[in-house]
């Protein structure tokens, strides 16, 4: 039995059937072919599935699909697009912040959401918000340093992040 | 095997409950943080899934005239830590709230939904005891007021009944203003769950000046009047005492985060270094 939604996605209006147990992070990869979120744990452990709900970082495993319905999503799809990087993705590769990247667009959304509420964070404010996003191969120092490079640049240029 | 078969969204409470009442295996819906998980894995399957979150009276927190504040079940931990009235009135839930899960998880976790789960080391938990928080809860026989220290049964057990509904957590205005100090133990910093946690909350001027909770050392989160007697009788001077008494009132188990016994030991360290810091008289 589907259950009928609609949803913002990436600025894109989607009517979609959904299952009752199906998570918001299968949605977006399975019906939207949007498969920068990951499933790492799929128990809202690791982070590499977070996503922006109404403009706030959620483990999108954690969602359910039919709790979307009304709502605004924002994947790594729609924060930047080839050519026109966001600051956050621009910095992720200035610093060389990605290694196997499975863990990166997880961190990236985590960074925007905390960018969006506070931007300018200190290092402490930044590892706390990052706490949830694990990464298995890089250690975080780069990520740190990237967030922190993006978030001064965001300042300087004035610019709000995207939801 | 699919576990979650139908999902409703309730409007209102009545509506919420009258979903219930048609399939009563059927879970009440807030954050999902532990639910959705536990559906996924197996045990009894819940069916139907009545989504909580848009109830409008349930997502407010609400300053009421008596002083006191009532946070809907539908309301975010990440809201409540981050509320101004919670923050100043009642620090302790605002740092206890803050120490949750993680970012993401904040925002969907809910502070009704902490404690309706029960874990032993359910986080808000410590805060809420500390407070003298009730429940209000809603059923098709009327709504009542739990206290939060009739609330935990057992590992997973409160005492709502079948189908009742926790509406809203009341902070009463007479544990407001005091200072808090939280200790707690962990695998790693972000996401994972207390090895061990003590909270120490100072009220001046209230008639017990010193509430202690520990989490994960007991079958429940637990008050500990037994060191908070010494606290408020002898002041900072008893804190080695009152820390032997929490030791002796904990009741921890072996576990793959942490041996009983090193879970006791850490509940007298992490009580002395709360009273240190909040220069316990």
């Amino acid at each position: 039995m589907g259950i009928p939604i609609r949803v913002m996605v990436n600025g894109q209006l989607e009517s979609l059937q959904v299952e009752p147990d199906e998570s918001l992070l299968a949605m977006l990869r399975e019906r939207l072919d949007l498969t920068g979120a990951k499933e790492g744990c799929n128990e809202g452990e690791c982070g590499a599935c977070v996503v922006l709900l109404d403009g706030k970082a959620v483990n999108a495993c954690l969602v359910l699909a039919a709790e979307a319905d009304g709502r605004e999503v924002t994947t790594i799809e729609g924060l930047g697009r080839a050519g026109a990087l966001h600051p956050l993705q621009r910095a992720f590769l200035a610093h060389q912040a990605v290694q196997c990247g499975f863990c990166t667009p997880g961190m990236v959304m985590t960074a925007a959401a905390l960018l969006r509420e506070n931007p300018d964070p200190s290092e402490a404010e930044i590892r706390t918000a990052l706490s949830g996003n694990l990464c298995r191969c890089t250690g975080y120092r780069q990520i740190l340093d990237a967030v922190l490079t993006a978030a001064k640049e965001m300042r300087a240029a004035g610019e709000r992040s995207p939801r | 095997m699919r576990r979650i078969l139908e999902y409703q969204k309730a409007r209102s409470i009545d509506e919420a409950l009258a979903l219930w009442r048609e399939a009563p295996s059927a879970r009440y819906l807030a954050g999902g943080t532990d639910l959705l998980p536990r559906a996924r894995a197996g045990g009894a399957s819940p069916g139907r899934l009545v989504d909580i979150k848009g109830i409008p009276e349930l997502a407010a927190i609400e300053e009421l005239p008596s002083g006191d504040i009532a946070i809907g079940a539908a309301v975010s931990v990440a809201a409540v830590a981050a509320h101004p009235a919670v923050r100043r009135r009642f620090p302790a839930l605002a740092l206890c709230a803050s120490a949750l899960g993680s970012y993401p998880l904040r925002h969907r976790a809910t502070v009704a939904g902490n404690i309706c789960n029960a874990s032993p080391c359910a986080d808000t938990a410590a805060a809420l005891l500390c407070l003298d928080a009730y429940v209000r809860c809603a059923s098709p026989s009327g709504t009542r007021r739990i206290s939060i220290h009739e609330w935990f049964l057992g590992p997973g057990q409160t005492s709502l009944a079948p189908g009742e509904l926790a509406v809203a957590v009341e902070l009463p205005a007479a544990a407001a203003g005091g200072r808090a100090e939280l200790g707690r133990i962990s695998r790693r910093q972000g996401v994972d769950i207390a090895t061990v946690a003590v909270l120490l909350v100072a009220v001046p001027g209230a008639d017990r000046r010193h509430r202690v909770a520990m989490l994960s050392v007991a079958p429940t989160p637990r008050r500990v009047p037994e060191a908070e007697d010494l606290l408020d009788r002898m002041g900072a001077s008893a804190a080695a005492q009152a820390a032997q008494a929490a030791m002796s009132a904990a009741q921890p188990i072996d576990d793959v985060r942490g041996s009983a016994a090193y879970r006791r030991e850490m509940v007298g360290v992490l009580l002395q270094r709360a009273a240190r810091a909040l220069g316990a008289d």
